[in-house]
């Protein structure tokens, strides 16, 4: 079976500095994979090439099989045209760690922009599907508000909502939850956990190592560029290999 | 188009023009800086006074600011007149010019102090400052610099507004060009040449105001 | 002082006064709708990826707010026509002050796009919107609430531009407090009325903008 997700090679530079030096992973279908790592270390910024937010200079990555961003054109690499980024971009689905809910929309409606001009869904059917999705992350009664009106923990689970409602192939979280005050931070997690349960392909960025232990089907530790080991979670927080993450663990709060 | 004609026109007039520039400039100078004066003791009436002195300095702001200043110009000219006061036309245009700025520096100064936080009159009063020694050497010296570049836009306002003069018969710059016109009927050219001259005035104000507004953003002192 | 006022004589005047207010802020609409469409033109060039493009921008900008707008009405209507370009009075007018205005609305516009946090660019292309889209569902609604109170200084500033128009012998408020002044002579009397007129409709503008900046400006999130 085609994994959902698979980077091969992958190398991004900004300017001079190189902070991908060859990453290699792939996500099976409703499998979860955590990225973990200290910051600096190009977990957000491998996040960002999977959705084209980051260009990429070598290696490719596909998203069910189809290889995103570039094209080989005579032998040269050639990034596509906008269209068909905006198009594959769709294929997955992003939450962020500052929201990012359009401010002069209500909740329903930064659920429905997307499955009307990009889906191009007739407004009565976005709306049920939106109004299906809001109520999935217990949103359904706050629709009609602004986002200035709600909670980052209630903004947050509108912002999943308007990601996964795409019905995208796969759901990429970064750092959702670190902007949150800490009594927040659970309904996002409870939210993004049930979620998992359902059978959702996730790549999620996190800071929460009980979160990513307890989800995870893989977890991914990443170190200056690379990833620097990568497993099952519960052989990589009961015994990590590398000295690094062995470090990393225990700076780490759980 | 008769570009030799113009041109000559030009050498002619270069004494007109070079005495309209200099009224120009003159009057504007003396707005600013009388203005200047004025609009700081209102900026401080009407961010710290009591009631009796922040009302009359409001409304002042207030009006001022809500009339036009072609309005304003005239007004001048024309009630100083009626109110026996004998003001020349530059004596009356300088004045409402200055009326002007003062309105404009007050308000820049309020917004200016405004912006500055209460923290620091806090810290001020707990070193022991009274306020006059707080205003002093805390609030105003920081304010001057926030509103230095502001207030350098606002001299290119009043090159603009001298303009206005023309109408109530000071010979600056406009004037004179329209006097010029009228003998030589070179509407489209000797308007050019206004229009390049006021321009180049106000964008060299303009490029020294941009220049001490990036000096001030950088810090002034380093730490080694 | 020995002045005995008397207003009789302007206030019967009122119907002319009140034709010059309603042509002045007509003249105002009508600048600022032009003047807006061509600024948010100029400050998407002043955005643009060519630096032709960015330059062209900013000599627009930086020539018309360097140039006495009396001079621009000067010398659309009297030299213009030198180049045989006749235009009657009102349209001359109109084209100074749009053109006047197109370069602060720019400004304004050109702030209001970097207002706009580029997190919410990303948002709207995470979920596959084009940047043609992006711009009209996005960033061109918070741009134009986020720059609403800019736009209403800049209307009240052209509102008393207006008062310009008085000396090509447009029908305006000033033209006609002119006119009364060296008909009745009752300077001090038609001077305030002129400008608390002038005041008054500033201050109903800045209550109406305020209205409609509470509806629309965005609070923080």
């Amino acid at each position: 079976m085609t994994p959902i997700v698979e980077v091969r090679d992958l190398h991004k530079r900004f300017g001079e500095l190189e902070v991908l030096k060859g990453i290699d992973f792939t996500v099976a279908e409703g499998e979860v994979v955590s990225i973990i790592g200290a910051s600096g270390s190009g977990k957000t910024t491998l996040l960002r090439c999977l959705n084209l937010l980051e260009e990429f200079h070598r290696g490719d990555v596909l998203i069910g099989g189809e290889a995103i961003g570039y094209h080989l054109r005579r032998g040269q690499r050639v990034r596509i045209g906008e269209r068909e980024v905006a198009r594959q971009r769709a294929m997955t689905g992003m939450v962020f760690q500052a929201f990012n809910l359009f401010p002069h929309m209500s909740a329903l409606d930064n659920v429905t922009l997307g499955l009307t001009k990009v889906r191009g869904m007739p407004r009565p059917q976005a709306v049920e599907l939106a109004d299906h999705w809001l109520d999935r992350v217990g949103m359904l009664k706050r629709r009609d508000h602004r986002p200035s009106q709600l909670s980052g923990g209630q903004q947050q689970r509108v912002a999943i909502a308007r990601a996964i409602a795409m019905s995208p192939k796969v759901m990429l979280f970064d750092e959702a939850t670190s902007a949150l005050d800490p009594e927040r931070v659970g309904e996002v997690l409870e939210t993004i956990r049930s979620l998992a349960q359902e059978g959702m392909t996730m790549v999620l960025v996190t800071h929460e190592m009980r979160f990513a232990r307890d989800v995870s089907d893989k977890v991914v530790f990443m170190e200056d560029g690379r990833i620097a080991e990568q497993g099952p979670p519960q052989r990589l927080f009961l015994n990590p290999e590398s000295p690094r993450l062995q470090a990393f663990l225990k700076t780490s709060s759980f | 188009m008769d570009w030799t004609y113009f041109f000559n026109e030009v050498v002619n007039n270069r004494d007109a023009l070079l005495h309209g520039t200099a009224i120009t400039f003159a009057v504007s100078l003396i707005a600013i800086l009388t203005g200047t004066v004025l609009g700081i003791v209102i900026g401080i009436a009407v961010t710290y006074g009591n009631k009796p002195l922040r009302w009359p300095a409001r409304l002042y702001i207030d009006i001022i600011r809500g009339t036009p200043v072609l309005v304003l110009v005239l007004a001048t000219f024309y009630v100083s007149a009626a109110v026996g006061l004998n003001f020349n036309a530059f004596q009356a245009g300088a004045l409402a010019l200055t009326l002007f700025c003062a309105s404009h520096v007050g308000e820049i100064l309020r917004g200016a102090l405004q912006s500055l936080s209460r923290g620091q009159i806090e810290a001020g009063r707990a070193i022991g400052l009274t306020f006059d020694g707080i205003f002093r050497y805390i609030l105003f010296p920081q304010a001057l610099r926030y509103a230095l570049p502001t207030w350098i836009t606002a001299a290119v306002e009043m090159v603009k507004a001298s303009t206005l003069l023309s109408v109530i018969g000071v010979a600056e710059l406009l004037l004179t060009t329209q006097q010029i016109i009228s003998n030589n009927f070179l509407n489209m050219q000797f308007y050019l040449l206004a229009g390049v001259i006021y321009f180049l005035i106000d964008f060299a104000i303009e490029q020294v105001g941009r220049f001490i507004g990036r000096r001030l953003d950088q810090p002034t002192r380093r730490t080694v | 002082m020995n002045y005995h006022f008397n207003f009789a004589p302007i206030l019967e005047q009122w119907p002319l006064l009140l034709s010059g207010i309603g042509l002045g802020l007509l003249l105002a609409l009508v600048s600022i709708a032009i003047g807006s469409v061509l600024g948010l033109v100029v400050a998407f060039a002043s955005r643009a990826p060519s630096r032709w493009l960015r330059s062209l921008a900013f000599t627009w900008i930086s020539i018309l707010r360097n140039l006495p707008i009396l001079v621009i009405v000067l010398f659309l209507f009297f030299g213009m026509p030198q180049l045989g370009l006749s235009l009657d009075k009102i349209t001359s007018f109109v084209v100074a002050l749009s053109l006047y205005a197109s370069a602060y609305m720019a400004e304004v516009f050109r702030g209001g796009l970097l207002s706009v946090p580029q997190g919410l660019v990303e948002a709207g292309q995470a979920i596959g919107l084009t940047s043609l889209r992006i711009k009209r569902y996005i960033v061109l609604p918070i741009m134009f609430r986020n720059a609403l109170p800019a736009f209403g200084n800049n209307f009240i500033s052209l509102f008393k531009d207006t008062s310009l128009a008085a000396t090509i012998a447009v029908p305006e408020l000033t033209f006609y407090a002119r006119k009364i002044n060296s008909e009745t002579f009752r300077v001090i009397e038609v001077w305030l009325v002129a400008s608390l007129l002038y005041i008054v409709c500033c201050y109903a503008i800045t209550l109406v903008l305020r209205a409609m900046e509470k509806r629309l400006v965005l609070e923080k999130a």
